[in-house]
């Protein structure tokens, strides 16, 4: 138990410690494309994709660098992507909403707000076609199911019983609209999605240890041919909704509801629940932080030394060669 | 015919299409039709019959009525080593899907920088005629030839429909293959087995030196019409079926206009922003001083397709219309054509066995 915990810490801890390194580094003007952190969100990536295996296949959205690094996506591709150069993982021309690794099955993310949800019902899709034993799990937020892909998506699914993790992060805000204009007062999301027949289950997001839990047993009874399921995980955006300040003045939420959500911090109650159990050394975390450090030390170092694409490559790639 | 083996059997449009997508599906176990009733007893006018009787429901399947899902549906399949043909029975049903065909289809391969493409058809149905009216008979091509990133196809003849569909199916990136419903009951010769007609070239269909008619879809059957009525005034049209209009290769256009000096585009669509305009501005381009007169559009005009036939008669241009502009463009009287062209069918069918109902 302590070992699995001490990983699904270090998979949190990476997302955190990057996040925060793109957010000092994002002043410096450097990384020109709209960035989407995912600061207070990382149990639901990291408990997630702890439940799939290398062969299980994930897609994301538009705040999909945790869902990537969870994976197991590289970062120094990742990080060079959001520089515009030549060694990122789509070669310049994706940027931080378009991250993709397949060789870790991380297939795509874009930010059409539920548009990779069809997709990766697709990819499960064909996976089944060919009697394959792995899933597809995508992720997107509370706004995704307001989306006529979302029950299109999962009225397929459920028609064809394909192997699809459906992992809606409720993070209560679209941008900077509310719950009120969007979905019905006292409608539950996972309600929404148990009444076009998904199997569900509603968890806290901010528990990286429950949300490990809900996501194998989803796993497993949709690998044992169960079909597809949908997770619903509380959780909150700590920064504004792109960009890298916080932003809990300008009146849509208050210092005080996000004071609330910062004390439930997902990175901080992983590290005090290892600490407490005793079975890991504070020196031990220590090293995990200098390890981790100096990782996205190299990865910032090799994007920032890289050399961008040619021009001529804006016209490259736009069909097969 | 340079595209494929030389064929006395004629088959209709819609068999040929019905034999391409056959072939793909006994050639290759990644190939896979969906659409609203793909394997129902119509099969799609005839173009999907007997298919799923022949490949089982796994391979032929019928959908929800989910255009926009179902489109990532299949490109989530067709990024994942499939090759989907999803199917329309009219282009309008489209647009509901364009969300996932333009922002994503379209883009998958370059915004990931060419990590992995998107091999999908989408099959689609261009209505007309029989009161389709505003909704069924939208002709598009413009609008997906306007998108970098797919490959925009539209055949006029059965070899072409088969030989094409073949291309499009193992093409690595997304086609939208437009079919005229007026061209499925045409009959012509079809190459047997897996001849493919590449994609991306135009075809002269009608040799001349006196005027050049370039022609999609559909209207090259007008097009070859008016060139027969212009024949009998001692004019010579060269009639150029355009095929595919992205990658959109007008360069035969430009050689035959050097020869001619005059230009005719016949488009099933409407006038403004249209494929006809993009023709007219290439060959402006590139042989500006070879053209004795304007070059002219023959279009739709620009409304909303109406539904009666009261309406529709005069709102199609017909083969009679392409000859009189020839003849207005040579100075030369076409007054003797009028009851040459009289039909014998109604104009809101394209032959006598049609009986509706779309």
């Amino acid at each position: 138990m302590t070992a699995a915990l001490t990983n699904l810490y270090r998979s949190m801890l990476l997302i955190r410690r990057v996040e925060e390194r793109i957010a000092e580094e994002y002043t410096q003007q450097e990384m020109r494309c709209p960035v989407h952190f995912c600061i207070g969100q990382e149990a639901i990536a990291s408990g997630v994709c702890a439940a799939l295996s290398p062969d299980d296949k994930v897609m994301s959205g538009h705040r999909s660098h945790g869902h990537y690094l969870a994976k197991g996506g590289n970062l120094a591709r990742m990080i060079a992507e959001l520089y515009g150069k030549a060694t990122g993982c789509c070669s310049g021309k994706g940027g931080s909403m378009h991250l993709i690794d397949l060789e870790c099955g991380f297939l795509g993310a874009a930010p059409i707000v539920g548009s990779t949800i069809p997709i990766a019902v697709g990819t499960a899709f064909a996976a089944h076609s060919r009697k394959e034993a792995r899933i597809t799990a995508v992720f997107f937020g509370d706004a995704a199911v307001e989306s006529g892909a979302f029950y299109e998506s999962a009225n397929f699914a459920l028609v064809h019983n394909l192997p699809v993790l459906f992992v809606c992060e409720d993070n209560l805000y679209s941008v900077y609209t509310p719950m009120a204009p969007r979905q019905p007062n006292g409608r539950g999301l996972s309600e929404l999605a148990a009444g076009i027949g998904l199997k569900t289950a509603k968890a806290d997001g901010n528990d990286v240890t429950i949300v490990k839990k809900c996501a194998v047993q989803a796993a497993d009874d949709i690998r044992a041919g169960g079909g597809p399921w949908f997770l619903e995980f509380s959780t909150y955006r700590w920064l504004e909704h792109c960009g890298p300040q916080y932003d809990n003045d300008i009146g849509y939420r208050t210092q005080a509801e996000f004071e609330a959500w910062r004390a439930k911090c997902p990175v901080s109650r992983a590290r005090s629940q290892l600490l407490k159990s005793a079975a890991i050394e504070k020196g031990a975390l220590d090293a995990m932080e200098r390890e981790l450090s100096a990782m996205i030390d190299d990865a910032f170092s090799q994007a920032k030394a890289a050399p961008f694409p040619a021009p001529k490559e804006a016209l490259e790639q736009i069909y097969a060669a | 015919m340079k595209d494929g083996r030389l064929s006395n059997r004629t088959l209709t449009y819609a068999h040929a299409i019905n034999e391409a997508l056959d072939i793909a599906l006994a050639s290759d176990p990644s190939v896979y039709l969906i659409g609203l009733g793909t394997p129902d007893p119509k099969g799609v006018f005839g173009s999907t019959k007997g298919l799923v009787e022949k490949f089982g429901t796994a391979r032929v399947l019928d959908m929800p009525v989910s255009e926009n899902a179902l489109t990532g549906v299949v490109l989530g399949s067709a990024i994942d080593g499939m090759r989907p043909v999803l199917t329309h029975q009219r282009v309008d049903f489209s647009l509901v899907s364009f969300e996932q065909i333009i922002n994503q289809a379209a883009k998958w391969r370059y915004m990931y920088g060419g990590n992995v493409g998107a091999p999908l058809v989408i099959r689609m149905i261009i209505g007309r005629g029989w009161g389709q009216g505003p909704q069924h008979s939208q002709s598009l091509q413009s609008v997906f030839a306007h998108i970098p990133g797919l490959k925009v196809v539209m055949p006029s003849t059965p070899a072409d429909a088969k030989g094409l569909l073949l291309s499009a199916i193992f093409d690595d990136d997304p086609v939208v293959f437009l079919e005229h419903r007026w061209l499925y009951n045409i009959e012509g010769p079809v190459p047997e087995g897996d001849e493919r007609v590449p994609i991306g070239q135009p075809r002269i269909v009608r040799s001349g030196n006196d005027i050049t008619i370039a022609a999609t879809s559909y209207m090259t059957i007008e097009s070859l019409r008016a060139a027969e009525l212009l024949a009998d005034i001692g004019i010579e049209a060269e009639v150029i079926d355009l095929r595919t209009l992205n990658p959109f290769d007008h360069q035969d256009v430009v050689k035959s206009v050097k020869r001619t000096n005059h230009l005719i585009v016949a488009d099933t669509s409407w006038r403004n922003c249209g494929i006809a305009g993009e023709l007219v501005a290439r060959v402006s381009e590139d042989a500006f001083s070879s053209l004795e007169q304007p070059p002219r559009r023959v279009t739709l005009p620009d409304a909303p397709v109406p539904t009666s036939r009261a309406l529709t008669d005069g709102f199609y241009p017909h083969a009679i219309d392409i000859a009189r502009l020839a003849g207005e463009m040579l100075g030369r009287s076409t007054s003797s054509l009028s009851a040459a062209a009289e039909s014998a069918v109604p104009l809101d069918v394209p032959d006598n066995n049609f009986r509706g109902p779309f």
